[in-house]
This record gives C-alpha cells, structure tokens and sequence, in this order.
C-alpha cells in the first residue's frame, strides 16, 4: 500500500461534485497533503469525504491580513488531507462541516468563539469556549484583541448557557460542577435523568480556557515548546513533541537520530505513567481501593525514575525545538532496567487480580458502551477508539520517525465497554515496554539537538503524533520575522468528550463517574 | 441509681469508643493496601477539627437543617444507650426494647434525609432517595432478624436477650446463624460501608450518605459524622454481644466491668479486620444490585424465623 494512493480517486468524486481544486499542494504541510478549495465548494467538498468514509481530524483558522484561513483535516488509512480555503475578516462566512461529521460541532464553536467564522447550517449555534469574559462580537484570536487580553477583572459568571432540557413526568436535572469534590479538572456536566437513568449528558467546558492560541503569539520557537507543553499537563510530552515537529517540518530542520529515539522514549514514558494513573483511577471509582493503592505506588516509582532519568518527574521542557535539552545520565542504563523488570512484574500480578475479581467485573463489564460505529462516526482515536474497535495508531498508521523504523503493536478491541478501555492501557503499557526495551537497544549515538535555524520565515508546518490519550495534530505558521503567528494544539479529548456523551446514555447516574474515569479526557487540552 | 449512673456511663462511652473504631477499620484498611495509614485516633482529631471550624450556611437552608443534626445525632445515640454494651443490667435496654431502637433510627434516617433535601441540591436529594430506597429494603429484614432472636428468648429486650444466650443454650442454633448472617448484611447496608455505600469516596454521583451530608460544614459536619460513627458502633456491639456474649458483665462489679471491657475491645476489634478485609477485596456494587443484596439478607431473615418454628419450638 503506497501513501495517497486513494487520494486521485477522491479528486475525481470531488470534480464530479463540482468541486473546484485551486491547488493541490503535497510540499506546504507535508507529509499530509493540502488541497486549496473555494470557500464555496467547503461543504460540499465534506459530503463526498464523509460519503468516503474518512475520519475528520481537526479544524484551525488563521488570520492573515485580511483573510482568514481555514484549515480541516481529513485522515484515511493513516493519510492526512488538508483542506483549505479563505475567507474574508470582514465576512467571514462558511459552510459548517458538522453535517456531515459530527466531530466538526465543537471546534468549529470554538473557531467562531475566537475568530468569529460564521459556520452556516450548523446545527447548534450555541457558544462553546466563550464563557463572559470576552463580550460576543469580540474575538480574541484577531490582531486587534490585545495579547495581554483585556477582560474584565472578575468576569461575570457563565450563568445563562442554555442546556438542552428534556421536560417529561419525573425527569430532573442534576448540574455537577464546575467545582467537584474530588481534585479534578473544572467542567460541568448537566444530566437529564429519570430515577437513575441517565437520559442526557451535556458536557460545558472553557473554565480553563488560558488563551494558548493568542500568547503563542509573537513566540520564538524554544517559547512555543514550553507553552505547547502547557496545554494539557498531563500529555505535556506529546504536546511538546507536536509542536516542535510543526516547527521543524516548517523550518527544514532535521532533528537528529539520537534525540528522536529520546522522544519516543519520554513519550513511551509518559503514556505508561498516565496509563498506571488510569487504571488505578478506574478501579477507585467503583470503590476498590486496593488496586488505586497499588497502582498510585507503581505510578509513583515510575515517576521518580523519570525524575532521575529525564531531570522531570512529568517530562516537562525536556523537547526543545530541534531536539531534546538533555542527554541520558551516564548510569541510566542501571536506572531503567530495574524499573522496567520491576514494573512488567508487578503490573502481571496486579492485572491477574484485577481480572479474576468478580465485583470488579461485574462494575465495568458492559458499562458505557460505545459501538464501533459512533466511534468510528466520532472520529475516537486512542484508548476510547482502541476499544471500541477503531484499530488506528499514529506511530504505526502514519509511521514518524523514529516508530517508522519499529515495529509498532497496537492493541484492538470490539467490546466497547470499560473493562475494554482498561484493557486497552494495560496492553499499551504492555506494548510501551516492549517499545522502550527496543529503544535502548537501538539508540543511536551523536547529538542529541541542532541549532534552531535564524533563517525561518514565513512558513507553516503540520505535525501529527500519537499522544496517550490519542491522535494529536498541532499546527504552526511562522510570520516573516521567524516568530510565532498561529499555533493550534488539537488533543484527542475533542472527539472523546461527544463520546462520553453518548456512551453514558442509558447508564445510571452512579457509575458516570467510572464511565468519565474510563474515558479520561483532557479539559485543558480543549479549553486552550 | 447506680445503675443509672451506670448507663450513663455507657452511653458516653459508646460516644467515646466510636470514633476510635472508625479509625481502627481504616488502620487495618490502610495496612491491607500497603499503605502506613493515619493513626487510629485520627478521627477524633478530625472532629476535633470541624468543630473548631465555622457552620456555613446555604442561603437556602431552613432551621430543619441546622436542626437536623441535633436531632440525628441524640436519636442515634439514644439507640445506642439501649443496646447493651459493658453489662446487661440497664435500666435503658429495660425501658427500650428493639422495636424502640429500630424506632431511633429510623427517627435519625428521616431527619437526615429531610435535611438532604432541604438544601434544594440535586446531590442531596439524589443521596435522599437512594437511602430511603436502601432502607425500606434494610429495615423490614432487620425487624425480621431481631424477631427471630425475640422469638427465642421470648422478649425483645436485648439485655433479655443476651442474658438468655448466656444461659448456655447450645449456641449453634440454625435460627441464630441465619438470623447473625441477615444482621451482618443489614448492618453494611445501614452502615454505608462497601458494598453498598463507599464512606470514603470523593465522587457526588456515586454517594449514599455523603451526598446527604454534602452542604454540612463545621460543628454540624462533625455532629452527622460522629452519629454514621455510633451507627457503625451501635451495629457492632449489637453483632457482637447479642451472638459473642461471653464475657459481658451481668451486674455493675467492677471486675466483671473490667473483664467486659477488655473482651469487647478485642471482639471490637477482630470485627473490625474483618470489616477492613470484605472493604479491600470487595469492589463497591452497582446501585440496582443492591435490592438483591437486601433480599438475601430478608430471605435469612425469614429462613431464621422459619427454622425456628419448625425446628427449635417445643423442642
């Protein structure tokens, strides 16, 4: 199978649609290749990739003079398709690609909250990231909205966001959150509930929205890394790695094989941590603390090697724009080897239990269900999707240095409920072992980063890798002074979080929060 | 009078003694995960700590709320200084017998689940329905349970009771084995322990009695969390002496009292391991499993009081 070799047949169907390609463009974001249409043809030209069964990837605007362009991504059998067209600032009015992909609702609310994209026939007109602090008819990410932001000192609260309400004998309504019992990220969550069915879950997001987009601004490269490892805490490392493979593919910079497998091997490191968290947190939440215990402590140790390793408990800052800031230790190799014994025979022991135990089964067997079909139609990548029968990963489907050169494993399953998504981490942690084992073996020698290049200008780059949680996609565009114009980090919770909508209906209210756990978004991934 | 002073005595004991077997479970709790745990006292400083603290208020409270933990609190308590716990000569199991106890409690769940409600919160009024919807499938097996015992010793007093257990009937009578069996599943449900309720969990929509008791703050906190200890004590002394009574005094003699003291600690205690150990290799039930869990507690109820007819009467 050669890359792209379904891409002349979807031009055909897309002449046929009369759809007109202004220019088809394999160099500006590659590897994916970029197709530049009429703002006219932007609807159409989505019925006949949804009529193709592609997976919707993400949406971006930006602002250039006195156009805005605007970026959807299109994914298919490990391929990226970018479209892209302009429209006005002034009238800045587009066909909604919601219709025909239902992943498209939330980000193309959140395009409209900050650059003010009018997205025509979408079927819910509702604000998304805009909470009170920024008035309606203004958008943050326009070159007239200061940097420093200029809202008000206390912003009003989001009082009158209007939930769907579905009104019958003996349905209530139950608010959670912002502000949880437990110390997790803030978002609300309104059910629609009869006795302790679930009938409706609505979540609302934005109260950690921080403005990612608009101070990544007038960036320098290595300013960007750091903030890209900001926008979700957790998945600090594959945030950081998008973004500096954004830049870098748009600077021309090769990054050097040793600081390539060093990558693979924080990311590795950070998906087993978070995973070990997960699994723990899973079992917690059905009111097993024995296995939160244990995997806390193994989470724990897996920390501190990291710390003594990687300088960083969570692997912060440690990806720089053209590599990595810091080498291995010289006695590493007797940090590492231990760990990885002493966690691949814990993690047997721990998972013989976990899967023998009836009371647990009986809790996360056949509890929030997601067919393969809504997440296939969801466009789920990760955990959610690897359960759920979606059997796609970055590192082996699209295949960026340094995986292209392993085999990469992906587990897969059907069952869809969250025994499987629990499953799913333990055979990723699994598989990251394995993974880091070959990494070791096979690290390179030589330097470890190259000089960022005084030379970049004007340019754009795209950049793909499988986080933990999923599929991230970042994008960057330089300006002409070598600076940050657009940078837009999209993690993987925007498509699970309509998939936890969905998975928890006709589950009671009880076991949302394992449901929740399970699925585990990123609230700050996608408030930005 | 002396025996008056005498359960009074008790009673602040029983005061005394329940945060101490809260923080014994969650010692023992802690040791099986593999953790060093908080000290066993730590309850105590806990309540310590909360009734230092300031009440706050919902706007929306009424004075059944400020009222409502007062009321839990004494009606628990009143339960407990009725259950025999050091001596079996008291006056208060004389003046209330079980039906009065079950009576309590049932006084102190009402005022809880009324303050609940009041605060108008969709968490309170969820954790209100859920405990009156485990608790009009607990009590009826409970008053089964206690009936079968009744039935034996031919009263429901339960200083009668233990006194008549103490008489050296042969003690492995099926009726009293089915009826400790139905008692122990009762008692978890009542106690809000796992597997039906998760005392210590953090999430709002998985609560039974924390979501209750969610809008309480300060002294009132410290009121609602001290009766759930009574309650896990006056269930475990209620266990213990009516089916291990050796040892439990049968007048004031300090001696005997001492004895009886020291008996109860350790038979307190292995309760609570073995409470610590079904809490750490049970994982919490789905909410709907829970009507079955009951039943079968019903059902030993019933097959208690059946045994008893068709094997123990006349016999």
């Amino acid at each position: 199978m050669n890359r792209f070799d379904w891409l002349p047949g979807f031009i055909t169907l897309l002449a046929e649609e009369r759809v007109a390609i202004l220019h088809s463009d394999p160099i500006l974001l590659a590897p994916a290749h970029c197709l530049h249409l009429d703002a006219e043809d932007w609807g159409r030209a989505a019925r006949v990739a949804s009529a193709s069964g592609y997976r919707w990837a993400g949406l971006w605007g930006d602002p250039v003079d006195e156009q805005v362009r605007i970026y959807a991504v299109l994914a298919h059998e490990g391929d990226y398709l970018v479209l892209m067209t302009e429209v006005p600032l002034q009238a800045p009015v587009l066909a909604s690609h919601t219709p025909y992909f239902p992943a498209a609702d939330r980000l193309e609310r959140h395009l409209h909250d900050l650059l003010g994209v009018d997205f025509q026939d979408h079927p819910d007109a509702r604000r998304w990231t805009r909470h009170c602090a920024w008035p309606e008819d203004v958008y943050p990410l326009r070159s007239d909205f200061p940097v420093g932001g200029d809202s008000p000192k206390r912003a009003p609260a989001d009082v009158d966001y209007p939930f769907e309400r579905i009104l019958g004998n003996g349905v209530y309504e139950i608010p959670v959150g912002p502000v949880h019992a437990g110390i997790i990220e803030p978002g609300h969550f309104r059910f629609q509930a009869v006795g302790e069915q679930v009938l409706r879950l609505e979540a609302r997001l934005g109260y950690t929205h921080k403005g990612i987009e608009k101070i990544a601004v007038g960036r320098d490269a290595s300013g960007l890394a750091r903030l890209a490892g900001r926008v979700s805490g957790d998945s600090t490392v594959a945030h950081a790695w998008a973004a500096c493979m954004a830049m870098e593919r748009a600077a021309g910079v090769d990054v050097p094989p040793r600081a390539l497998h060093l990558r693979a091997l924080l990311a590795e490191c950070e998906r087993i941590a978070n995973h070990l968290g997960d699994i723990g947190g899973i079992c917690n939440d059905v009111g097993f603390a024995f296995a939160h215990q244990q995997f806390g402590r193994l989470r724990e140790q897996w920390l501190r090697g990291n710390l003594a390793i990687f300088g960083h408990r969570l692997l912060m800052d440690v990806i720089v724009p053209g590599g990595v800031c810091r080498d291995l230790p010289e006695q590493w190799e007797s940090i590492i080897k231990p760990q990885l014994s002493t966690l691949s025979r814990a993690l047997d022991d721990l998972l013989a239990i976990i899967d023998d135990h009836s009371s647990l089964e009986d809790r996360l067997v056949d509890t929030g269900f997601l067919t393969a079909e809504l997440a296939q139609m969801l466009g789920v990548t990760g955990y959610v999707g690897k359960a759920s029968g979606q059997d796609f990963d970055v590192r082996r489907d699209h295949g960026y240095a340094p995986y292209d050169g392993l085999e990469v494993h992906s587990p897969c399953r059907t069952q869809g409920d969250v025994a499987a998504r629990l499953q799913i981490r333990a055979d990723e942690i699994r598989d990251s072992l394995n993974l880091i084992n070959r990494l070791i073996q096979s690290l390179p020698a030589g330097p470890i980063a190259v000089d960022w290049p005084q030379s970049v200008r004007s340019s754009e780059g795209l950049a793909v890798v499988e986080g933990w949680r999923g599929e991230i996609t970042s994008f960057v565009r330089f300006d002409e002074d070598g600076r940050v114009a657009r940078f837009f980090p999209r993690d993987p919770s925007w498509f699970s979080l309509p998939a936890l909508e969905h998975l928890v209906l006709g589950n009671i209210v009880p076991d949302f929060p394992v449901c929740n756990k399970s699925v585990n978004i990123s609230y700050s991934g996608q408030d930005l | 009078m002396a025996a008056w002073g005498f359960a009074l005595i008790q009673s602040l004991l029983y005061l005394a003694l329940a945060p101490l077997l809260v923080g014994w479970v969650h010692k023992v709790k802690a040791r099986l995960q593999n953790r060093r745990g908080a000290p066993i006292w730590q309850p105590y400083r806990d309540l310590y700590k909360l009734f230092a603290k300031e009440a706050r208020m919902a706007h929306t409270a009424s004075l059944l709320f400020r009222a409502a933990p007062y009321i839990v609190f004494v009606a628990t308590w009143l339960a407990a200084a009725a259950i025999p716990l050091l001596s079996t000569d008291l006056p208060t199991a004389a003046m209330a017998d079980v039906i009065v106890i079950a009576g309590l409690l049932g006084l102190a769940r009402f005022f809880l689940a009324l303050a609940g409600m009041d605060v108008g919160t969709a968490f309170g009024g969820m954790g209100a329905s859920r405990e009156m919807f485990v608790s009009a499938l607990a009590e009826p097996a409970m008053l089964m349970a206690v009936f079968t015992l009744a039935m034996t010793a031919h009263s429901t007093n339960l200083a009668s009771v233990v006194e008549y257990q103490l008489l050296g009937e042969p003690f492995l009578r099926p009726s009293y084995l089915f009826a400790l069996a139905a008692l122990v599943l009762v008692a978890i449900a009542e106690t809000g322990r796992i597997p039906v309720d998760n005392p210590s969990t953090h999430l709002e929509l998985t609560m039974i009695h924390e979501a209750m008791i969610l809008e309480y703050s300060g002294r009132h906190l410290a009121l609602m969390e001290w009766a759930a200890q009574l309650k896990l004590l006056l269930y475990a002394a209620l266990l213990v002496n009516v089916f291990l009574p050796w040892g439990i005094a049968q007048s004031i003699r300090p001696d005997m009292l001492g004895m009886a003291f020291v008996l109860l600690v350790v038979k307190l205690a292995l309760l609570g391991v073995a409470l610590a150990v079904s809490e750490t290799v049970l994982a919490k039930m789905r909410l709907f499993r829970v009507p079955a869990f009951l039943n079968l507690a019903l059902l030993l109820a019933l097959l208690g009081l059946m045994s008893h007819v068709i094997l123990e009467v006349g016999s």
